[in-house]
């Protein structure tokens, strides 16, 4: 089963569900998929065994073959190519623009002269690791590299559907949520109950529904702010799988990078209880089909 | 005219709560949300929207059935597994690369441009404000916050505005690099936690990449005074002002809650901090 854990608002303690539903369950394959700013490992402090770079393919013209015709710049959808015609004798030229290229391979395959082959461009790394029996994932993204659903994917190719896998998935409501969500079994969206919270809870639900994945909801701080969260959960039949009390005291220990559970072993039951809620509305949705 | 981003690298650091109430002190100026894919601004600032236009942005594959001989050409050429067994358009998968309608020797397949959004000028009691919707599971984040960024410049220059005030994204990514682009001034708020500082780290990263000059504030940073320190021991080590710390405050969840800036709901030592911070910046 493929459990993700997204917000439509950062912060909200999205990274500290997940750490802690991996840590109270076995069987688990932990894959953050926030790959602009990773930060289970923080939690989960497991140990690294290897690391890849991730790469996306990139143009290169090979102007002894290039006629300079234009079809290249022609079908790029992203206007990741120019291309310069020769005049006077003078040699034209091909420009690509990789920070814009998204890797389609359109110009190397249209390209009439067979002018262009892919070379690859580093866009961020993936590690992989172990922590006691939990495998462990995350892709990180180069510092200045603007698109992240390359590395979500590759991070994704990594999923292991015979264990329990946990994907952290990246905030907000658009290309990155979408591309570390999909194929999920389920999706649990972490909030909080304030008008932010609320307000991003609502577009991520637009989300989920559009992707038609089953999904539920965690409240965290769910006792500061107001009951606005849980009442439109309600109207909305909305499953609020678990609600997490504020406490300095876990605020301090997630501050130090400790887990609740590792602070508060009660919590472990809350956590597993969070599962079994899951599986029982997998299983209730899968009946009704 | 002086362009200042905010952003925070992590989420809810309280970005946003410390833009809003910006917009409480500044004068002459303009706001722009540029957290197109989270929008949160609206609900401190009660825009009355006075403009209203689309985004259309990207394209999406469109196979025609009737023409489709399925024989599995443009399948095998995407890139984004986009293209389902039934030869129909998995929409959230395509790329809109349009590779598959250059190659289908049949002409089945056309392109249609996408409806990304909306992007909106508002007025409000603190002045205007321009502001976003990017549509739910869009992309291209990026190039609506390049939009609005461009009309709250405008508006600005028109206007003879003193500042624009701009609340970041999250992350590092495409549309924060367009909130962060030719600003004057980028103002990082992060939290005391490692988390916070990790982020931080990785945002500062990308700020000083492109030559931006970065304040740093610390939220609630009694939460974990040891954690304040290593943050600004850090920033000393980069030349970086720490310019405020923000103590940790029920009464700004309370503030939000009612839809209101920390500066008006009431006279705190949040409050204060972010006057000074405030002072600070100009
Ligand atoms: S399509 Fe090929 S031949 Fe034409 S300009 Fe591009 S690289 Fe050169
Ligand atoms: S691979 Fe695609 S996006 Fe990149 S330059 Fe070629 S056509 Fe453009
Ligand atoms: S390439 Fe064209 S004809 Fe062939 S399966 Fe695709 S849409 Fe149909
Ligand atoms: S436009 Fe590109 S991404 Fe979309 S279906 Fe066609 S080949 Fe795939």
């Amino acid at each position: 089963m493929i459990i993700s854990v997204a917000s439509g608002k950062g912060g909200t303690g999205k990274t500290t569900v997940a750490v802690n539903l991996a840590l109270s369950l076995k069987n688990i394959q932990f894959i953050d998929c926030d790959v602009e700013e990773p930060n289970a490992h923080i939690f989960l402090k497991p140990r690294i065994a290897g690391e890849k770079k991730a790469n996306i393919p990139v143009p290169e013209v090979d102007e002894a073959k290039c006629t300079y015709c234009g079809k290249c710049r022609e079908v790029c959808a992203y206007h990741a190519i120019a291309v310069l015609p020769g005049s006077d004798g003078k040699k034209g030229s091909v420009l690509i623009f990789p920070h814009l290229c998204h890797g389609c391979g359109a110009c190397s395959l249209l390209c009439p002269q067979g002018a262009i082959k892919e070379v690859n461009k580093e866009i961020g790394a993936i590690e992989i690791g172990e922590k006691g029996n939990m495998q462990f994932i995350h892709g990180r993204l180069n510092i200045g590299e603007a698109m992240s659903p390359p590395l979500i994917r590759q991070v994704k190719e990594y999923i292991n559907s015979t264990r329990i896998v946990i994907i952290d998935a990246p905030p907000g409501t658009s290309c990155p949520v979408i591309t570390a969500v999909k194929e999920s079994d389920f999706c649990m969206l972490v909030t909080e109950p304030t008008p932010f919270g609320l307000n991003d809870l609502i577009l991520a639900v637009e989300v989920l529904r559009k992707l038609q994945i089953p999904f539920g909801v965690v409240i965290n701080r769910s006792d500061i702010g107001d009951g606005k969260v849980e009442d439109y959960c309600a109207n909305e039949h909305i499953p609020v799988l678990m609600k997490i009390p504020f406490s300095r005291e876990i605020a301090v220990s997630y501050s130090e990078g400790v887990p609740i559970v590792e602070k508060d072993a009660s919590y472990q039951d809350k956590f597993i209880n969070l599962y079994l809620n899951i599986c029982g509305i997998k299983n209730e949705a899968n009946s009704r089909h | 005219m002086k362009q200042i981003a905010v952003i925070s690298g992590k989420g809810g650091t309280g970005k946003t709560v410390v833009t809003g109430s910006f917009a409480a002190l500044a004068k002459n100026k303009v706001m722009v949300d540029c957290d197109v894919d989270a929008a949160d601004l609206h609900l401190l600032l009660h825009p009355e929207v006075k403009e209203r236009h689309e985004f259309r942005s990207g394209q999406t594959a469109v196979i025609d059935k009737k023409l489709c001989k399925k024989c599995g050409k443009c399948a095998s050429v995407c890139r984004f597994g986009a293209i389902k067994s039934d030869y129909t358009i998995e929409r959230f998968s395509c790329e809109g690369c349009a590779l598959c309608s250059h190659i289908c020797p049949r002409g089945a397949i056309r392109m249609e441009e996408n409806v990304a959004g909306e992007w909106f000028v508002s007025d409000t009691q603190y002045g205007p404000f321009v502001h976003a919707k990017l549509g739910i599971a869009e992309e291209n984040s990026g190039k609506l916050v390049a939009k609005i960024r461009q009309i709250a410049k405008e508006l600005a220059q028109k206007q003879n505005l003193e500042y624009v005030i701009i609340d970041g994204p999250p992350g590092i990514g495409c549309p924060v690099i367009a909130s962060l682009s030719g600003v004057d001034c980028a103002l990082v708020v992060t939290e005391p936690t490692l988390s916070g500082l990790h982020d931080a780290k990785r945002v500062m990263e990308v700020v000083t990449y492109f030559n931006i000059p970065i304040k740093l504030v610390v939220n609630k940073y009694d939460l974990n005074p040891l954690m304040t320190g290593k943050i600004e021991e850090f920033c000393r080590s980069l030349n970086v002002p720490v310019i405020g710390k923000i103590a940790f405050d029920k009464t700004v969840v309370k503030a939000l809650v009612e839809g209101t800036t920390v500066i008006e709901y009431a006279e705190c030592a949040a409050s204060n901090e972010v006057k000074k911070i405030w002072e600070d910046l100009q």
